[in-house]
């Protein structure tokens, strides 16, 4: 009998700590596949942020670093610099990314780093319990905006895939929704071209998934993603913005 | 080998290459320029990566994964940069990775200026970033000794899997004097060195099935575990304060009436007033902390001898050491302090009259 139904090697078997209905889960395991499917289990290593994330270290089956809020790109470069033979990735939230992280993640982008970057965006900052995130939407309710995001003070939402689009180095930057199965199959996709332009030493690999948070938006699962269709895709659309491995 | 004429700053780099440092990030500040310049220039050279990052943030961070894979790694900065690698410096103590740190002190708070200072003692030596941890710090007074550090920083960096500082300032680091280097490590050695750390450091699984999963990382969420890792780390910091105590003692005998404690440049001008002041008869004895952490409270002391009016406190700051001088003193006899600060460096005339009226 053939098993199709398993755990990736590249996932140790602590469970995730992660809300019922989390997409957390879904990312890990999309990345955790790659490794494994590129026999990369041996040579990789991991970053993880803090944020809801903050456990990924626990959760990858490799050797893993656990960084400060944002500096998860520079730790990153650091480790790639001292054993360029080792693979690493970067798996960062929306907070930790793109505000207190944002000259990082733009530096390492643009020197061209040799690693995977797996941005996690739903629009909110989850662990700290629902503040208002640099990819929250305007006039969306959160903990520190309760009247909603007011554009005129606070400014719009970031679109980092665009933003890193400026740079002349990146090799790779896609942005992937986890909000349906067939989304989720097509972001397994991105995971892998990104883990393997990384195993190739191509260059700066980064993987955008819009997600989302039932916890903090205060909706179900199903209407997460609903609600996540509605109004997150509109602003954040998915799409491969560089691919210089296709040109 | 034969002396070279090298600034300070080049100097410890130089060191710093000999000692198998093949890793350096850093961010231009005055007045360590030099420094980040000869990494550079020489990095390259000797196949080592030399990265100027976006930030002193960043720098500090890179120096964390760096150390997180067992190599060994340096950066520098001057003072209002070293504040910004607080952060960092805090997480590398508290996950334990070895790591040279070089602070070029200039004048402070705030942007200051550029002329040397000893303001960041209090920073180096008793915290500046979050949380319960200390650093190794040592204090050079010349061109040869900051160089010398370089390689003794490493060296404790490893054995201890802690953060070490090298806390110099403006003077030492732009400052021309005659330094002779030690045998640079081979190729060999370099690569070998590495290995010590391979129980804990992110590596290639090369074990077969014995799979490693390494964390580097100071997260303890349960406040049981935490209690528990701070408590290891003070184990390890006991060990540090029994077994790396490091100072000089000039001119401490009997006879002295005063006894004089300075660290750094600010200790190179006492040094010449107390030799003006023995030609007049008048001795004077002097304890300099060559390591400011751990700190030689046992030696200052021991050094009071028994004619001693007073111990005097000179520092290029309003009297940071003094703190530790007096837990040293414990009220045996009376200390003074006078310093000087914003950079600008007391004379040993300055200090000879300060301490001509002692007697």
């Amino acid at each position: 009998m053939e098993k199709i139904a398993y755990r990736p090697e590249s996932l140790t078997q602590i469970p995730f700590t992660y809300c019922p209905g989390c997409l957390h889960g879904v990312a890990h395991r999309l990345i955790a596949e790659a490794v494994d499917e590129q026999g990369l289990i041996n040579k990789m290593t991991g970053v993880a942020p803090v944020g809801c994330s903050v456990f990924a270290y626990k959760f990858f089956n490799f050797d893993m670093a656990q960084a400060a809020h944002g500096r998860a790109p520079a730790v990153a470069t650091g480790m790639k610099r001292a054993r360029p033979d080792m693979h690493v990735f970067t798996y960062q939230g929306d907070g930790d990314l793109a505000a207190i992280g944002t000259a990082e993640i733009v530096h390492a982008a643009n020197r061209g780093e040799q690693m995977s970057v797996f941005f996690v965006n739903n629009a909110i900052y989850g662990m700290t319990g629902g503040q208002m995130a640099p990819t929250t939407l305007p006039d969306m309710k959160t903990t520190t905006s309760p009247y909603g995001r007011d554009t005129a003070d606070i400014g719009h939402p970031i679109r980092v895939c665009e933003l890193l689009d400026t740079l002349i180095s990146p090799y790779y930057i896609e942005r992937v929704s986890l909000l349906t199965p067939a989304d989720i199959m097509k972001a397994k996709k991105a995971v892998s071209k990104a883990i393997q332009y990384n195993k190739e030493g191509r260059g700066f690999t980064f993987v955008e998934f819009i997600s989302t948070c039932p916890t903090n938006w205060g909706l179900d699962p199903l209407k997460s993603r609903d609600w996540a269709k509605e109004h997150m895709l509109p602003f954040f659309k998915t799409g491969c913005f560089r691919d210089k491995g296709a040109e | 080998m034969a002396k070279i004429l090298m600034k300070g700053n080049e100097a410890v780099a130089e060191a710093a290459i000999r000692s198998g440092c093949r890793l350096y990030f850093a961010y231009p500040i005055t007045p360590q320029s030099e420094l980040i310049e000869y990494m550079a220039r020489m990095m390259p050279k000797v196949n080592g990566t030399f990265l100027q990052a976006e930030s002193e943030v960043s720098a500090i961070n890179m120096v964390y994964g760096a150390a997180g894979c067992g190599k060994r790694v340096m950066t520098s900065s001057s003072s209002p940069g070293i504040s910004l690698k607080m952060e960092g410096i805090s997480y590398i103590a508290g996950a334990q990775l070895p790591a040279v740190i070089v602070n070029v002190q200039r004048g402070g708070p705030g942007l200051g200026d550029i002329q040397p200072a000893q303001g960041d003692y209090y920073q180096a030596t008793k915290g500046g970033g979050h949380g319960d941890y200390r650093l190794i710090v040592m204090a050079p007074a010349s061109v040869q000794e900051f160089a010398d550090m370089a390689s003794d920083a490493f060296d404790l960096a490893d054995k201890y899997r802690n953060p070490v500082m090298i806390l110099a300032d403006g003077m030492l680091g732009q400052m021309m004097e005659p330094v002779e280097f030690k045998e640079a490590l081979t190729d060999a050695e370099i690569e070998e060195m590495p290995k010590q750390h391979d129980s804990w450091c992110i590596r290639p699984n090369e074990d077969g099935d014995k799979k490693h999963h390494h964390e580097i990382n100071s997260l303890e969420i349960d406040p049981v575990v935490l209690e528990q890792h701070v408590n290891n780390l003070y184990k390890k910091y006991a060990e540090i304060e029994k077994n790396e105590i490091s100072y000089e003692s000039y001119d401490v005998s009997d006879d002295n009436e005063v006894l004089c404690v300075a660290w750094g440049t600010a200790s190179r001008i006492v040094k010449s007033a107390i030799n003006e002041l023995k030609k007049d008869g008048k001795s004077v004895g002097m304890i300099r902390p060559i390591n400011v952490w751990p700190y030689p409270y046992e030696a200052i002391a021991e050094a009071i001898g028994p004619n001693v009016k007073k111990v005097y406190v000179f520092e290029l700051n309003t009297g940071q050491m003094l703190d530790d001088v007096k837990i040293a003193v414990a009220g045996k006899v009376p200390v003074e302090f006078w310093g000087k600060v914003g950079g600008v460096v007391f004379t040993p005339a300055e200090i000879k009259e300060k301490l001509e009226a002692c007697f």
